[in-house]
């Protein structure tokens, strides 16, 4: 059979056939995640106001050195000098931040929203070359696995917050009593949708059952399974626990600022 | 019975273009079945591929609105019927003719990936022994029926035309089919990594998005393979735990 090659124009940049508003998803994207990160980083660098009773922000959790009752090791080391900008959460933001950053929906996500590579599936892109995370410097994508145990750490310290939560000081009597406050309940649906996040990454995924071609034990198996579970949403989790762990945040700090009350449940 | 329009990619030598043709639609129809009146009726020279009509053979794989869809399993009440319906072939692959890509690629890749090359039979009957649970992780991947709207909607390939370094979300699923296969013992891991270009796929899901059958191609076979690629190349703490086993 011969054939003649017909030659079709490659398209460029946003031009496509597709009828639907393909450009809707990555503008959501693009937007909920820049809303986030600049808010984030205002956060960090603000370093007031993310305490309140019993409550600590989750952008300043752990507190390794600050100035409020949470710090684990004191205030502020006299080595830091000053002219360097200091937060307690500048020290913490990185790991979970690079944990997303690094995760794989979240990658795909914003190649897309950011990077416009490509804008949409079957949309023209920007540029010519393409080097994928092939090569430098997205091969550095693979680091991924570091944060993922970085970060089911900072679920640990998250989840013992949640249970300092739950103890009040009254200002009266100095004494502590157990309690629930709205701030607890934030406090804690932010913990659980953070664990729905991170034990659903792909890695962990890996680690926990994918890298072996036999589940041998029912121990293995039904880890795997667990994980398998989570990960067929975690799209869903990585969005709902971005918004839980800024709205926790928030939530402390207009707390602080007396701008909200937090109710007692308890 | 309404008419419709469809505005069907024409080749004419070496040059293609849209052409308009209305025709009768009616309830039920499939945008193939459409494609099938308008060369019964107006345009007997349109070249188009196609077979079962069931959505099991993957040869009338087209691009329908600019989403690569089988025509036989595209309904017409799915699709806006006040504008016309594009349909136009992959774009991924050479054109032959009208909505006719040449997929050949495609059947060039696949000899290129060790074959399945199980271990010592477990039994002396000649048999082997398997876990089912172990088994129905890959056997998702064996319900790819080559239809590669996969390759055609994958940008690396689409765009980027990396053709000789990235061999597709389709094939990427058919060495996870054996690189996760409970007997198999052979290894691609580095072949994966250099020759298939594995680090090329930057995880959009648009190869997902498409497949007709459902496969969960980016997280059940490529995320998996790429962790499998991070073990042995990438990761030095998995290197070294190596050494010690």
């Amino acid at each position: 059979m011969t054939t003649v090659p017909v030659r079709v124009v490659p398209r460029g940049f946003g031009q496509t056939t597709r009828r639907d508003a393909w450009w809707a998803v990555p503008a959501v994207v693009f937007t909920i995640l820049s809303a986030f990160v600049v808010y984030a980083t205002w956060a960090a660098f603000e370093g007031q106001h993310y305490t309140y009773g019993p409550y600590l922000s989750p952008f300043y959790s752990p507190e390794v050195f600050g100035d409020s009752p949470h710090a684990w090791f004191g205030s502020k080391p006299s080595f830091v000098p000053a002219w360097l900008p200091f937060s307690p959460a500048l020290l913490i933001l990185p790991f979970p931040g690079l944990f997303r950053v690094t995760c794989y929906y979240y990658r795909g996500a914003y190649y897309k929203a950011f990077w416009a590579d490509p804008p949409s599936c079957a949309v023209g892109e920007p540029r010519k070359g393409y080097r994928g995370e092939h090569s430098f410097p997205l091969v550095l994508q693979n680091i991924h696995r570091y944060f993922l145990f970085i970060a089911l750490g900072f679920l640990l310290v998250l989840a013992h917050d949640v249970w300092k939560a739950m103890w009040f000081i009254n200002p009266v009597t100095g004494q502590t009593s157990f309690g629930i406050g709205v701030g607890t309940i934030v406090l804690a649906i932010n913990v659980v949708l953070l664990g729905l996040y991170a034990l659903g990454c792909h890695t962990l995924r890996h680690v926990i059952g994918g890298k072996c071609d036999e589940l041998k034990s029912d121990t293995r198996a039904t880890a795997y399974h667990c994980v398998s579970c989570l990960n067929a949403r975690h799209m869903v989790w990585a969005w709902c626990s971005l918004v839980s762990v800024a709205f926790a945040d928030i939530y402390v700090r207009l707390c602080a600022t007396g701008v909200w009350t937090d109710w007692r449940l308890l | 019975m309404a008419r419709a329009t469809f505005r069907i990619w024409r080749t004419s030598g070496t040059e293609g273009r849209f052409q308009d043709y209305s025709t009768e639609v009616s309830e039920g129809m499939v945008v193939l079945d459409a494609v099938h009146r308008i060369q019964a009726e107006q345009a007997p020279d349109l070249a188009c591929r196609w077979n079962c009509k069931a959505g099991k053979c993957g040869s009338c794989s087209a691009e329908i609105n600019g989403t690569p869809r089988l025509m036989c399993m595209t309904r017409l009440n799915e699709l806006p019927m006040a504008e016309p319906v594009t349909v136009e072939p992959m774009r991924a692959f050479p054109p032959i003719r009208d909505l006719v890509s040449d997929v050949s690629w495609n059947f060039r890749v696949k000899p290129r990936i060790a074959k399945f090359a199980p271990r010592t039979p477990d039994a002396p009957d000649g048999t082997w022994r398997m876990a089912q649970r172990d088994i129905d992780r890959v056997q998702e991947f064996r319900k790819c029926i080559e239809c590669f709207l996969c390759q055609d909607v994958c940008h690396v390939l689409r765009d980027h035309n990396l053709h000789e370094e990235f061999i597709g979300p389709r094939y990427l699923t058919y060495a996870a089919a054996l690189e996760m296969h409970p007997l198999d013992t052979a290894d691609r891991e580095g072949a994966l990594k250099k020759d298939f270009g594995i680090g090329y796929c930057n995880i959009t899901k648009c190869c997902t998005k498409v497949c007709p059958e459902r496969i969960h191609i980016t997280d059940n076979a490529i995320i998996p393979l790429k962790e499998r690629v991070v073990d042995r190349f990438y990761d030095p703490v998995s290197r070294l735990l190596r050494m010690f086993k």
